[in-house]
């Protein structure tokens, strides 16, 4: 017996307990803080794509844009009326026990009471009669069980109009890297005005299907203007950034020079006759915010 | 940029003839929210030879799904959503009498031919700037569809309320001329 505990010492983490109230709590609070204040680093894009915007009428969307943010975030008011689906991606650590309720029924009820006590838009519904669920929920949930004995949260609410935009294709090896490049490029020009230019290109290549869209969206978490730690893949994402750009369509697709702000990208090993391939558009709300609990 | 032409609701044809894609527009009036769910109910009335509920004829559509108003306030966050979803009713609603649409994203080439055969304009506001969008609007009212929630119809009175004529009577496409003058 006492061996068995001399070993679970020497672990790097003990097992602990983490309430589902807490969870509730910040569930709740990101949602509203992330339909209220764009991070820094999406407003940092903004300014320094105004400043590189060649179209008048560009430039002017990103002042609007900058204002906006600033009104929601000082009144407290969202950004934008979509205010999303809720995609919450949790990171569990193994060593955790949550006690009081489930994971998922705390985060529901986090959205559930973050969508009512904030103001925020309820846009679920059911897909057929397309009734309203009245409360935002079911949030999409994407659980990943790590090490260690802290949960990760982050709340990214997402738009249904820059989502309806985002594809999965499922490529041949043959078509290689010069054939992701024109999917996704391919991709944008298809999206045109709709998913709210200036956007953030979210790609996930590798995997499988469902793993490929999981990969873009993750991808959209990572700060805008960082550069990918592969050096393959940063030269990637600056040529298609390029590409993307020289279409033309610029902000709100109306003409210009700056139509995405970014392109991210994810990788994973994927099976010998396949080469998968998700893209996820965000639009400039580009909204996610996250705590460790 | 251009100068910012003023225009009230509801339109005229001599009105909307006289706009050019490409034209700042700041809008005065009133204007009717729709969007899916309602959109599919306005047609149903006309498939049912029924009245719609309120007079379409020289109005503005404006395709939006407002947040809940906080307290003391007219109205929540206000900005458009996509058009494209409603393009398989917006001719029904042209031959009707519909003047304008507010929306933001392309339009099907049907819808873009019915905006020539039935003079109307397809108007873009700035998508994702909805608190902003929202400070034009000084009264709201819902008017039919309360079961739809965010996507019942409202009666908005706006001031200021600020557009880019995207479709004109004439069959020009700012989103296409725009893109060839910035294309490399």
């Amino acid at each position: 017996m006492n061996d068995i505990y001399l070993d679970l010492s020497k672990q790097s983490s003990f097992m602990r307990t983490v309430e589902h109230a807490s969870i509730i709590e910040a569930v709740k609070n990101l949602s509203m803080e992330a339909n209220y204040d764009l991070a820094t680093d999406v407003v940092t894009a903004f300014e320094k794509g105004k400043e590189q915007e060649e179209s008048p009428t560009g430039k002017a969307i990103f002042s609007a844009l900058l204002k906006n943010q600033n009104i929601a975030r000082d009144e407290q008011v969202p950004m934008c009326q979509d205010t999303g689906f809720s995609v919450i991606y949790v990171e569990l650590g193994q060593d955790v026990h949550i006690k009081g309720g489930s994971l998922e029924d705390s985060i529901n009820e986090g959205v559930r009471e973050g969508y009512a006590d904030g103001y925020l838009r309820k846009s679920m519904c059911e897909p057929f009669t397309r009734k309203n669920t009245g409360d935002n929920t079911p949030a999409i949930i994407i659980t990943e069980i790590v090490s260690g004995n802290k949960i990760k949260i982050v709340v990214a609410p997402k738009g249904g109009g820059s989502e309806n935009m985002s594809r999965v294709t499922m490529l041949k090896p043959a078509d290689g890297k010069e054939g992701i490049k024109e999917f996704v490029v391919n991709r944008c020009l298809e999206a045109g005005s709709n998913p709210c230019p200036p956007v953030i290109v979210g790609v996930g290549i590798g995997g499988s299907s469902e793993k490929a869209a999981i990969l873009a969206r993750k991808s959209l978490f990572r700060e805008i203007g960082s550069k990918n730690s592969d050096p393959e893949l940063s030269e990637m994402e600056a040529d298609m950034l390029k590409r993307i750009n020289d279409l033309g369509m610029g902000p709100q697709g109306l003409g210009g020079t700056q139509y995405a702000l970014a392109v991210h990208i994810e990788k994973f090993p994927c099976h010998i006759a396949q080469l998968p391939v998700g893209v996820n558009i965000c639009c400039h709300a580009a909204r996610h915010k996250e705590v460790v609990l | 940029m251009s100068e910012v032409i003023k225009i009230t609701t509801p339109l005229s044809d001599e009105v909307v003839d006289s706009l050019k894609s490409g034209d700042q527009v700041s809008i005065k009036g009133i204007l009717y929210t729709a969007r899916d769910a309602a959109h599919k109910r306005l047609i149903d009335l006309l498939d049912h030879r029924d009245e719609l509920p309120f007079d379409i004829k020289g109005q503005i559509i404006y395709y939006v799904g407002p947040t809940p108003a906080k307290p003391g306030a007219i109205i929540g966050s206000a900005g458009p959503t996509t058009s494209y979803r409603m393009d398989p009713y917006a001719p029904r609603l042209m031959e009707v009498g519909m003047k304008g649409m507010i929306g933001k994203g392309n339009r099907t080439q049907s819808v873009i031919d019915a905006m020539v055969k039935y003079k109307s304009i397809y108007f873009a506001a700035i998508g994702g700037a909805g608190a902003l969008v929202a400070r034009s609007i000084k009264k709201v009212e819902i008017i039919a569809y309360e079961d739809l929630g965010p996507e019942a119809i409202r009666k908005m009175e706006v001031e200021d309320f600020q557009a880019v004529v995207v479709n004109d009577t004439y069959g020009n496409d700012v989103y296409k001329e725009g893109m060839n003058k910035y294309k490399r």
